[in-house]
């Protein structure tokens, strides 16, 4: 019997088949790979600041702790930025004609905030409290990298929920001693996983069925 | 099929232009997020944490006394009222007024500014303005001064008004709100020949008859007496300790609903009951009086009687006499000094001060606080002798009816953003400290009264502490200060009991009853919700579901069925009731057990000046209140309009039918089986389910409601919608059913032997182990923790609204449009930031209040040890007057909420479904006198 189809239509059935998956496999990678960028997360990006702080003089130049500024991390969700007469603590003195530093003595000059691009963020349907993370042993670098090493501030990890996840379903992998939370290039002494082990006991880590739990971070 | 034309898009262009949009729109989800500005202080404000609320305790004014709260502010915001444990008149609870009174601090409709006749003004120009005339009054000794206040209960106010009576000795201080306390002034003066205020002892009364009070509600000190009263409701089985209540009143109040035994009698008969009562002469009455009277006497010095604040005052004066026969004067009745400043007979002190404004003797006139053109009786023609005067000041929080009909409006400030101080209704003086710096430029009535005395610069702090300097002297005033700032009560102030009995033996003159036949009468009750009207803004109290009837964003003409048929009308019919040539529409309601031939009205609707929320919802039911009738009006007449207006409640369904739902017993049938709740419908056992019994891991959280103990007095159901950031929807979604609140009072009718029977159910996400809602989700939105709660998580939830199908109890509220204010400014500073704001399309539901208990979780954590027992506290649990909420961890035996649920009357609502909920309910207990429940 006399054929319906012309013969190109194999090649196009083919090609449109294979090449249909191909590109919905194609597509929904390259989404899933935007998403991850650093375009749409931000990782690695300076952000432009009124001032362009350096935490590397800070902290590896000057060895300020963390905790001078960013005051309420042990005791609060938020970490704290600093206000501004904790800046001019030392700016009144150190380098205090400095036209850079101009906005900060405005800033307390005119009583008005100095007003910093956020660079490490979640959305808003997160509720992340630092406090606890801090007594539980997860180091500043952990999630906000080698900060020290820094000249200007930018996101060290993507903060996004997949990542939260790696070290809540297992964190032993992540932790490290009380008092080693605040150093920067901390190495564990013993292997990780084994140091881990001990220090999920030693602090009483809520076990992965209930740190995934979703009212953990969204309520 | 579609023709192919230059200008028109055919199918296939359409299709593709689609396509191509969908893809592009997609995409946006490609660009990264907009960066944010995060921003630091100049100066750290000390003690101040981020996010760490801090806790102040203040008080605030209500109903004519104060009550004691301690409010969570965050970074200098109060964002939740809570009661203050250590202030006598609160104990720890509020009602739903205190908890809605934070949506009043935030109404972007309060007055903002001095306005003079309606102009934007200064409180500058209204200085020079004020001080211009006083100079004129100030030669002849303030003659044509009035000053018009509502119920003055603050020491400090007292003091200022004291002074300026001194200075200006012809002007005069009338007092008036609508809903005052002349009937029990009158009843006192009648009995002792002085005004005494009167307090009951509620924990030693084993045996209360109530003659139209509503104690639990609005009477003075009813958050107290709701905690001592409901205390002797909780029983253990055995144990005799129940007490009985005895309500005899018209339409249902949440008194009445607690009763044991409640007899619907017209309020105007109420009087010769008390009579019979009083003289122990019973002739002619109803049988159930001499059963009662008997009870009573049987009760000697452990009864309470207690006359309602709608009564006149001749029953009061004869409730007195009873207490004096039965011996309960000093035991459980006792009277002190008047714990108001200057108490008077409001009603006859406006009236004078009307006749003087019509009579043409007053030149200037300052109303400080209250709406008197909206809420003074009707015979008085307040808005046309108010015209009569040449100059007029009002300070008010709202620009309100009375403020456009005076020449000066002052804005005031709003308690929660004043320095003050109050009594309560058992004396104990308080201090009002601000949580927030003013929003507006408003003034406190003290800072008027201080300018009309010549000090307009003095700031309200200033006055208040200099007040308190006075009046306590020597020893360190600082400390002093502090402490009582601190603590909210000043130590010992409450009003010792006086040594005094009731005078002459005769009983006063009754005036005669309506006689029975045809009359109606009409009775004028407070708002359950609105109040006299000050709370017609509220959207919160606007969308409560009022107590019994579930009307919300309007008020009824309360009545009968019986009634109804009478009168030919059904619900819904618009109704025109006439009170002496003086006419009202109203919608007709028909509500079980109310007393027949009698109409409710509510006072506080109908208003047109409230603000965007309050105007032009229901009746204006102080157009027929007049001042010889203002709490009962006989001889109404009622005629059908023939339209009909649209009342929307929350629940219409009130019949228990064969469920049990609700479970009940009696004393001595829980004494005879102590497991009647559990037989009655029991839960499949543990091994019957295929589901795996649930394991927690370090807490287990439960609940446990108290049948016996919840009064119904929606104060719950506010303090959720307050912590829990929960919408108002309208009139036109809640007739949908859409309505949000998390947590809602189902309230059950049954006709019981002697009375129709009441009951109260507080209904909330019960956090099901086999929770029907998560096996649905298809994109688990909601699941469950290890710790027992049902999650809600929010950005997951793509509103598919299965779980809400799949929900026996129907707790799950799914937002069908944007509810949640965004568009306010000021609700900004409203919303508790710990917990989401929720837009459109996702369901919500309660969530035991999971950022306390997250809080409470990481502070133990950080602290290395476990959350104690009461340490997480709902917000519905805190604002419980009656303590019937309960909330607690499960895995430790010792907790309130475990003991409670292993009390013989727990068991769970529709738990034969196996849903195994963790919020469980004590069967509710009656004490019903034996002789009554046997006859029909």
């Amino acid at each position: 019997m006399a054929q319906i189809f012309h013969r190109s239509t194999n090649a196009i059935s083919r090609l449109t088949i294979f090449g249909g998956i191909f590109v919905v496999v194609v597509v929904t990678a390259a989404w899933a790979g935007i998403i991850r960028s650093a375009y749409v997360t931000g990782q690695e990006v300076a952000r432009e600041q009124p001032v362009p702080f350096s935490h590397q003089h800070h902290v590896a130049g000057i060895g300020i702790d963390c905790r001078y500024c960013h005051t309420t991390v042990e005791q609060i969700s938020f970490a704290g930025i600093p206000a501004t007469e904790v800046c001019m603590n030392c700016h009144k003195q150190v380098w205090a004609d400095s036209p850079t530093l101009e906005p900060v003595r405005a800033s307390l000059r005119e009583n008005r905030p100095l007003e910093w691009i956020r660079v490490n963020n979640v959305a808003d349907f997160v509720y992340f409290d630092h406090s606890i993370h801090i007594h539980q042993g997860v180091g500043c670098e952990t999630c906000h990298g080698r900060v020290d090493q820094m000249p200007l501030t930018w996101r060290a990890e993507a903060l996004r929920m997949e990542w939260c996840l790696n070290c809540h379903r297992s964190p032993e992998n992540y932790l490290r001693p009380r008092e080693e939370v605040f150093t920067m290039g901390w190495q564990p002494s013993i292997p990780q996983p084994e140091l881990g082990r001990q220090l999920v006991r030693q602090y009483g880590i809520d076990p992965p069925a209930k740190l995934t739990n979703c009212s953990i971070c969204h309520r | 099929m579609f023709p192919k034309s230059d200008n028109e898009l055919n199918r296939r262009e359409f299709l593709s232009v689609m396509a191509a949009s969908m893809t592009m729109a997609g995409l946006t989800g490609c660009v990264s997020a907009p960066p944010e500005k995060i921003v630091p202080y100049v100066r750290t404000p000390e003690d101040l944490l981020p996010g760490k609320p801090m806790f102040f305790a203040t008080s605030m004014q209500a109903s004519g006394y104060g009550v004691g709260l301690i409010v969570e502010s965050h970074e200098g915001r109060p964002i939740k009222i809570e009661g203050n444990p250590d202030h006598p008149a609160s104990l720890g609870s509020t009602d739903a007024f205190a908890q809605a009174s934070l949506l009043g601090l935030y109404d972007p409709d309060r007055a903002q500014i001095v306005t003079q006749s309606g102009r934007i003004s200064t409180w500058d120009a209204f200085i020079t303005a004020l001080e211009d005339s006083l100079s004129g009054l100030q030669s002849n000794r303030g003659d044509g001064l009035r000053i018009l206040t509502e119920t003055v209960i603050s020491p400090t106010l007292a003091d200022l008004l004291q002074q300026f009576l001194a200075k200006y000795p012809a002007a005069k201080w009338h007092q008036y709100e609508p809903v005052n306390h002349d009937n029990s002034r009158g009843g006192a003066r009648l009995a002792f020949g002085r005004y005494v205020d009167t307090q009951y002892r509620f924990e030693d009364a084993d045996l209360i008859l109530s003659l139209d009070s509503d104690f639990l509600s609005w009477q003075p000190g009813h958050l107290a007496y709701a905690r001592k009263f409901t205390q002797r409701r909780k029983a253990a089985p055995g144990k005799k300790t129940m007490n009985r209540l005895y309500v005899v009143e018209s339409a249902i109040t949440i008194t009445g609903a607690m009763a044991d035994h409640r007899f619907p009698v017209r309020s105007s008969e109420i009087a010769a009951l008390a009579n019979a009562l009083a003289t122990q002469n019973l002739s002619g009455q109803p049988s159930w009086l001499g059963t009662v009277a008997q009870d009573l006497a049987e009760h000697r010095g452990r009864s309470i009687v207690i006359a309602g604040e709608t009564q006149p005052p001749e029953v009061h004066a004869l409730v007195h006499r009873i207490n004096d026969r039965l011996g309960n004067l000093d035991k459980t009745v006792f009277f002190t000094e008047p714990i108001e400043s200057s108490p008077v007979e409001q009603t006859q002190s406006l009236g004078e001060l009307v006749q003087e404004m019509a009579a043409g003797r007053v030149d200037t006139l300052a109303i400080l606080g209250g709406n008197p053109v909206y809420s003074a009786p009707a015979d008085f023609e307040f808005a046309q002798n108010l015209s009569r005067v040449p100059l007029r000041m009002h300070q008010s929080l709202y620009f309100d009816e009375t403020a456009e009909r005076c020449h000066w409006h002052i804005p005031e400030t709003h308690y929660l953003e004043s320095w003050g101080d109050v009594r309560a209704w058992d004396g104990t003086t308080s201090m009002i400290q601000p949580l927030i710096v003013p929003l507006y430029q408003t003034r406190t009535v003290y800072e008027v009264i201080s300018a009309m005395l010549g000090n307009p610069s003095q700031s309200n702090y200033e006055i208040v502490r200099s007040s308190w300097q006075k009046r306590h002297k020597g020893q360190d005033f600082e400390s002093f200060w502090t402490e009582a700032v601190r603590r909210g009560a000043v130590r010992d102030s409450q009003a010792m009991p006086l040594s005094i009995k009731p005078q002459t033996q005769s009983p006063p003159p009754i005036s005669d009853p309506v006689q029975s036949g045809q009359e109606l009468e009409i009775l004028f009750r407070p708002d359950p919700t609105i109040f006299d009207g000050r709370w017609a803004n509220n959207a919160w109290l606007q969308e409560l579901p009022k107590p019994i009837t579930h009307l919300t964003w309007d008020t009824a003409a309360l009545m009968s069925a019986a009634t109804a048929e009478r009168l030919g009308a059904r619900g819904s019919d618009l109704i025109e009731i006439k009170c002496q040539d003086r006419t009202v529409k109203a919608a007709v309601f028909v509500v079980p057990g109310h007393a027949d031939r009698s109409i409710t009205l509510s006072l506080g609707y109908g208003r047109h000046r409230s603000g965007r929320v309050g105007d032009g919802h229901g009746y204006n039911a102080y157009a027929i209140r007049t001042s010889s009738a203002p709490w009962i009006a006989p001889n109404a007449q009622v005629r059908k309009t023939g339209e009909r207006y649209d009342l929307v409640t929350t629940q219409d369904h009130h019949e228990l039918d064969h469920r049990h739902i609700v479970r009940h017993a009696t004393e001595d049938e829980y004494a005879r089986s102590p497991a009647f709740a559990e037989e009655e419908e029991p839960p499949p056992k543990p091994g019957e389910s295929l589901y795996p019994p649930s394991e927690n891991i370090d807490y287990s959280w439960g609940m446990a409601i108290d049948l016996s103990a919840c009064i119904g007095c929606n104060a719950c159901v506010v303090a959720c919608q307050a912590e829990n950031n929960v919408p108002v929807v309208g009139k036109d979604q809640v007739a949908n059913g859409r309505e949000m609140h998390w947590l809602r009072i189902d309230t059950y009718f049954q006709q019981g032997p002697s009375s129709l029977d009441v009951y109260f159910e507080p209904m909330l996400c019960q956090h099901c182990e086999n929770a029907p809602c998560e096996l649905v989700c298809p994109v688990e939105a909601t699941s469950h923790s290890a710790e027992g709660l049902n999650e809600m998580t929010y950005n997951r939830c793509v509103g598919t609204r299965y779980c809400s199908n799949n929900c026996p109890y129907k707790v799950r509220r799914f937002n069908f449009f944007p509810y949640a204010e965004w568009s306010v400014p000021q609700f900004k500073l409203l919303y508790n930031p710990d917990v989401t704001v929720r837009s459109r399309g996702v369901m919500e539901k309660c969530t035991y209040c999971v950022q306390r208990i997250n809080r409470a979780r990481i502070d133990a954590k950080k602290e290395d040890r476990k959350i104690r027992d009461g340490e997480i506290v709902t917000a519905c649990q805190g604002a419980c007057p009656a303590e019937a909420i309960t909330f607690g961890n499960l895995k430790d035996s010792a907790s309130s909420v475990s003991k409670r649920k292993a009390e013989p009357r727990n068991y769970g609502v529709l738990a034969e479904l196996n849903t195994r909920p963790r919020t469980t309910y004590l069967a509710k207990l009656t004490n019903p006198n034996p002789e009554l429940a046997e006859k029909k």
